[in-house]
């Protein structure tokens, strides 16, 4: 095969499906950079670890959860190592060649081709597995997910199972070919026989057609992915080296909140200063109230959620029966951002202003009440995402801007503030216990 | 034999006698105020004082670390509770906090360092379980011996600072017998009290969080049920009411469990 209209039609169908991917991309982080800024750039070194580690690793994956583990992880091999011969498809695609690898790499290109195909049968396996674990025989976890999440979960798998079939075919024809470049292989060569008379003409047909469903089919999916929670296959990475590296007990102390009490507190302090020149900007939100009050890291975490449900299932008040599911946190934060970031693409790029806020139109105060602040959620996440820093930062917008606690925690608070306890015991009082010893 | 009673000086009489402690005990309001707790202070003041530690303790210079308001979402008030506080510690100058309480033990040692707070915290646990190795406290056998007991991990000793094994190992010594419950460690099951939920009533749902927590513990069938938290153990002792199970499964502080084993 020569360099032909077919080539130029593969080169067009590859520069629209990269550049409507960018452009997709591009809006995404865009979206992710309306968040507030916050240094996520220290400790390099531990990062690329974690990342290795977590994302890469797929350690937080396998831990608890063995059977998911074990065929998400195959699924990810798959992917990983299959693109590896995506990148021979495609310069077969462009150069007008076949099977280019095939001849430079001699006897290890069919071992590299048996190894993609035994893979290739294990991605098929898994994702009947999955199917089966969110369709059939529903893990627990899944029965929350309804519309689009349910849908969404369903189509990846079914692509996912369309492109392993086509590489094996594409296989399949192949071996019986009186002009093969290498073969035949390990699965396809066994599928082999159902090809068998077929004339050598419609072989090369029946090739073509799988191998165009295959690429198409990848690209395809790539410009499916900013669409679905199957994005988390690309930010997983970046949202896992961006991850809190503190101890999950230690809470941000908010900057401002820290300058105010520190002025406070300081005898020398002016208490008429005029704010100096360019500082007299309107302050920040205390808290989040929308999701442009949340850092950018946060954002990007709603991003790369893939809707496991792993937080919620474990989460303490979900599983009694209370509002709060923090996948639910993590979804409805996304959908906001995507909402604001839609408006933003309809005024040509200007800040949206709609009367919507990520506070009570998606998450409801009755949820975040709810919150031990356990970290069973963040935990639990293989990727690292941290649903309680959302939580938390909404219950500080509701109790720092809006005064809004309940009566209850009110009292906790000023009981802290008039004599240093939660309860309503005098501060002089606090070594009393030692006369009971 | 009546024992010995113990004195407990506070920082203010160490200064003044011109002396300073190894270590600040730091009570917290629950070890100060609670019924409850205190014994869980009593049983660690014990301790310190069998293993002849020199410590000491605020007394009324104490005040809340802040930690509930922070996990309610009020940083003015945590804020204010951590720089006093600081301003005390530092006065002091403290190098070395143990506590009882692992939400204090969380915020001194995580939150305080940035607002100028730089001290050595240790929790309880991890402190007794220093004592034996080091020698100063040994063990044998004693009235746990044998007993089944179970360990709830409290959120912010386990998932919050990575600590699991410190408790664990104090129960070892007791030559007791550990049964972990279904969820343990990094994946055990909250008390239901952190995040300021135990100053308010849970939201709507169908159960406390404490009761299926219980009941967890419940079927790992144990004499004892050991806590080092404040808040889990009274959770938890609420929890054992509910399932009518109290005074035959005693919740108890690793702190007490210890203290007790030693016949102190």
């Amino acid at each position: 095969m020569d360099f032909g209209i077919e080539n130029i039609i593969f080169l067009l169908v590859l520069a629209a499906a990269i550049f409507v991917f960018a452009k997709k991309f591009g809006r995404i982080w865009r979206n992710i950079k309306l968040g507030r800024d916050i240094n996520r750039s220290d400790r390099k070194k531990e990062r690329w670890a974690l990342m290795g580690r977590v994302a890469l690793g797929q350690t937080k994956m396998v831990k608890r959860r063995t059977i998911a583990g074990f065929f998400h992880v195959l699924i990810y091999a798959g992917f990983l190592l299959i693109n590896i011969e995506v990148l021979e498809i495609i310069l077969d695609g462009i150069l007008g060649t076949h099977r280019l690898f095939a001849e430079p790499l001699g006897g290890l290109y069919d071992v590299a081709i048996n190894f993609f195909e035994i893979l290739a049968v294990l991605v098929i396996l898994s994702c009947v597995v999955f199917l089966w674990r969110r369709n059939v025989n529903v893990v627990p976890r899944f029965k929350e997910l309804k519309g689009w999440a349910k849908t969404d979960g369903n189509n990846i798998l079914i692509i996912e199972l369309v492109l392993m079939i086509a590489l094996l075919v594409l296989g399949a024809a192949e071996a019986n070919m009186e002009d093969k470049k290498a073969g035949p292989w390990l699965v396809s060569g066994l599928l082999a026989p159902m090809f068998s008379g077929v004339s050598q003409e419609n072989l090369h047909l029946i090739e073509r057609v799988a191998w165009w469903a295959h690429i198409v089919g990848i690209l395809a999916f790539l410009n499916y992915l900013p669409y679905s929670k199957h994005f988390h296959i690309i930010l997983a990475f970046p949202n896992v080296w961006y991850s809190k590296l503190e101890n999950k007990g230690q809470f941000t102390n908010l900057e401002s909140v820290k300058k105010e009490v520190e002025m406070m507190m300081d005898p020398n302090a002016d208490p008429y200063a005029a704010p100096a020149e360019g500082e007299a900007a309107a302050p920040d939100r205390f808290g989040a109230k929308d999701v442009t009050d949340l850092n950018w890291v946060q954002l990007l975490n709603a991003y790369s959620c893939t809707e496991c449900g792993r937080c919620t299932a474990v989460c303490p008040a979900h599983e009694t029966g209370k509002k709060l599911s923090p996948r639910k946190i993590m979804m409805d934060t996304r959908d906001r951002i995507e909402e604001v970031g839609q408006q933003m693409d309809q005024k040509n790029g200007k800040p949206a202003e709609d009367e919507k806020t990520l506070l009570d139109n998606y998450i409801t105060r009755e949820e975040l009440w709810a919150c031990t602040t356990c970290n069973a959620c963040t935990e639990a996440c293989p990727v690292n995402i941290d649903p309680l820093s959302i939580i938390m930062d909404m219950r500080r917008y509701l109790v720092m801007e809006e005064s809004a606690a309940n009566q209850q925690i009110n009292m906790m608070m000023t009981n802290i503030e008039n004599n240093g306890a939660p309860w309503a015991y005098p501060q002089a009082d606090r070594g009393n216990w030692k006369d009971e010893i | 034999m009546e024992a010995e009673k113990i004195n407990v000086p506070t920082m203010a009489e160490m200064m003044s006698a011109g002396k300073k402690p190894d270590v600040l005990f730091w009570v917290g309001c629950a070890g100060s105020f609670d019924d409850r707790a205190k014994k869980i202070t009593k049983a660690f003041v014990k301790i310190l004082s069998k293993a002849g530690i020199e410590f000491a303790v605020l007394g009324a210079e104490e005040s809340c670390t802040g930690d509930p308001a922070k996990r309610a979402g009020n940083e003015f008030v945590f804020m204010m509770q951590a720089m006093q506080n600081i301003q005390v510690l530092n006065g002091y100058e403290v190098t070395r906090i143990v506590t009882t309480c692992p939400h204090c033990f969380n915020t001194l040692k995580n939150e305080y360092p940035e607002l100028g707070g730089n001290y050595e915290v240790m929790h309880h646990t991890s402190f007794i379980n220093k004592l034996f190795k080091e020698g100063k406290l040994t063990l044998e056998g004693g009235s746990f011996k044998g007993k089944r007991i179970t360990f709830h991990d409290p959120c912010y000793l386990g998932r919050g600072n990575g600590i699991y094994e410190a408790p664990r190992e104090l129960i070892r010594k007791l030559d007791a017998e550990l049964v972990e419950m279904r969820r343990c460690k990094s994946n055990g099951l909250c008390c239901g009290a952190g995040g300021a939920q135990m100053f308010k009533e849970p939201e709507p749902g169908n159960k406390d969080i404490n009761i299926e927590r219980t009941e967890e513990a419940l079927e790992t069938k144990p004499d004892v049920v050991a806590a080092a938290c404040p808040f889990c153990n009274t959770m938890m002792t609420d929890g054992v009411k509910n399932s009518e199970r109290e005074g035959s499964l005693p919740v108890l502080d690793l702190a007490e469990l210890i203290a007790e084993a030693g016949d102190l």
